[in-house]
């Protein structure tokens, strides 16, 4: 009997790997960023002279892009000779971690990726995991790492969500209540209700935040749907854990009972009901990022904005995850809604979320964002505060200026679908 | 040998402030470790000395300066209650010591000694010994002074005898 991860890591190693044994694994897909990637560049020279399979690898320029000073330039100017030297694809368009799963990623692959975020991906059921520059500058010359077979911990969700709480929250409410000693070199296996894969990579892509090595959830028919509506045709296996003795522990999380939660500065840990904050007033507000910057995020916000306007002196900076989101937000009519509402629009990427561009916080301002790190510095001055929320609670706090609990604005009926003519 | 003495959950924006982080060379970064919180570290740490910290240690961003920056810096081994597992590894590829400990007791005014030879924490001030295990991949790569020179050494093949 075995864990979905021990079949998946078993494919990979070409034998078969149990918790505990260190593995020799082989990668499908590697990723590297515009600043991770800078520093695998002289590593990867002292060991090799030709990566180990250029198509196996992409390096999307996503974090400080374009560049916004001269030494980022620069940084881009190297990464940029190293992949042309090695025949490496560099992406222009928006967060890795989303374009690899509209474009490349797999059910049942294994992916490593340079950034701490590349879980991610457990959203369309592969493998990813975060490392640093030099494991990524050894994969890129070898194709293969090793790694401790991990544990698995089994967080089983149960029932719907209630009005004005989304998977942000579930996400934010695990970040508060897991103890990172617990899930220090654990994946988490999420499995549950039927959620579609955008919600999977949210609830992944906050794994980091939660301690864990990496999440995902098993491939089903919401893979399938997501892959055919990212025009992919891919056939995968089904694979499932064989038994709850296989998990290293199950936790069974009731989202009936879910509020609209908020991360309050100083740690992703210091989590709260949006409740007990209501009414802190705003300096900005940030829409986007790996974790809430994809096309369904944007669909909650605009339905909420539709002809309002952002509160006066805010500044609402929206950032759409990919070009693919970009488009469908035009095509929908949704860049009208922000336009008219008042939203700075930026180009699809991470926008202010690590606190180098677009949106860098000054001494004692206040930031409501719906990225995954609250740490003092993160976005700009360590004097800057930041709490974390959904996309509809940052949207509901754009109209009043201030932390809003989303469900003042839904109440208890579901908000109608956006008709843009 | 100085201890210096942290908290829980000390994050990698932390330890190398994404916006000060902009360079690939070890010295240059050595010179911003823990620049925003506590500016006299990269100032005052000498060759040697010792961070001791509670649980999570390095949680955050994958960015592999934080471990460049402190090995950099000459700190000689980290002792925390956990680490977050990136930065555990990108430690083992630089060389850099980490190893859990149970660290409550211990204060920044103490004199402590390190013995990796038989794997013992010594509070000379406190008068007691903690007894540690230390992996062995991560004594392998401290002996070889990181991955990169490790492979050099023994080729790329190596790798598969980790």
């Amino acid at each position: 009997m075995s864990s979905l991860v021990e079949k998946i890591l078993s494919n990979h190693a070409g034998k078969e790997v149990r918790v505990g044994e260190t593995a020799l694994v082989e990668a499908d897909l590697l990723m590297a960023h515009d600043t991770t990637c800078a520093w695998a560049i002289d590593p990867f020279y002292q060991i090799a002279k030709k990566v180990f399979d250029p198509k196996k690898i992409v390096v999307p320029f996503d974090h400080i892009f374009p560049s916004s000073s001269t030494a980022t330039a620069e940084l881009q100017q190297k990464i940029t000779k190293f992949c042309q030297e090695q025949g490496i694809e560099i992406l222009y368009d928006g967060v890795g971690h989303q374009v690899l799963a509209e474009r490349y990623q797999t059910p049942n692959s294994l992916m490593v990726g340079a950034d701490s975020h590349t879980p991610t991906g457990g959203g369309i059921s592969a493998l990813t995991l975060g490392v640093g520059s030099t494991d990524i500058a050894v994969l890129f010359a070898t194709g293969r790492t090793w790694l401790k077979v991990p544990e698995t911990i089994n967080i089983r969700l149960n029932g719907s969500y209630p009005n004005g709480v989304y998977a942000k929250d579930v996400g934010l409410k695990l970040m508060g209540q897991l103890d990172p000693k617990e899930t220090d070199y654990r994946v988490i296996e999420f499995n549950g209700p039927d959620l579609d894969v955008p919600s999977r990579m949210t609830l992944c892509n906050l794994c980091s935040e939660m301690g864990a090595k990496t999440a995902l959830f098993p491939a089903d028919h919401q893979s399938a749907k997501y892959l055919s509506e990212n025009n992919r045709n891919v056939k995968f296996e089904q694979l499932r854990t064989d038994s709850v003795s296989d998990y290293f522990k199950t936790y069974e999380i009731n989202i009936n009972d879910l509020e609209p939660m908020v991360a309050c500065p100083p740690h992703v840990n210091n989590v709260k009901p949006v409740r007990e904050i209501e009414g802190l007033e705003l300096n900005q507000i940030f829409l986007g990022s790996c974790t809430n910057g994809r096309i369904e995020d944007l669909e909650i916000a605009a339905r909420i904005l539709k002809g309002k306007r952002i509160k006066p002196g805010l500044k609402f900076i929206l950032t759409p995850a990919s070009r693919r989101v970009y488009d469908q937000a035009l095509d929908r009519g949704y860049m009208k809604i922000f336009s008219e509402a008042g939203a700075i629009i930026c180009n699809p990427g991470c926008g202010p979320c690590l606190g180098r561009h677009q949106g860098v916080l000054a001494d004692g301002e206040i930031c409501l964002s719906t990225s995954n790190r609250n740490f003092p510095g993160r976005m700009g001055s360590p004097k800057a505060e930041i709490y974390l929320c959904s996309p509809a609670t940052a949207a509901v706090s754009a109209l009043n200026g201030k932390i809003t609990d989303p469900r003042q604005l839904l109440g208890k009926a579901a908000p109608k679908e956006v008709q843009v003519q | 040998m100085r201890v210096w003495k942290f908290e829980d959950n000390i994050n990698t924006d932390f330890i190398t402030p994404g916006r000060f982080n902009l360079t690939t060379n070890a010295k240059e970064l050595a010179k911003i470790a823990f620049i925003e919180h506590r500016p006299e570290f990269s100032k005052e740490v000498k060759e040697g000395d010792i961070i001791v910290a509670g649980k999570n240690f390095g949680c955050g961003s994958s960015r592999e300066t934080a471990v460049v920056a402190l090995k950099a810096c000459g700190v000689k081994a980290i002792f925390a209650e956990s680490f977050a597992r990136i930065f555990y590894r990108n430690a083992i590829n630089q060389g850099l010591p980490l190893v859990v400990l149970e660290t409550g007791n211990i204060d920044e005014t103490d004199v402590v000694e390190v013995d990796f030879n038989n794997n013992i924490f010594r509070n000379l001030t406190k008068n007691f010994d903690l007894k540690f295990n230390f992996n062995n991949i991560m004594k392998k790569m401290v002996e070889d002074g990181g991955i990169i020179n490790f492979l050099q050494k023994n080729g790329l093949e190596a790798i598969t005898k980790l």
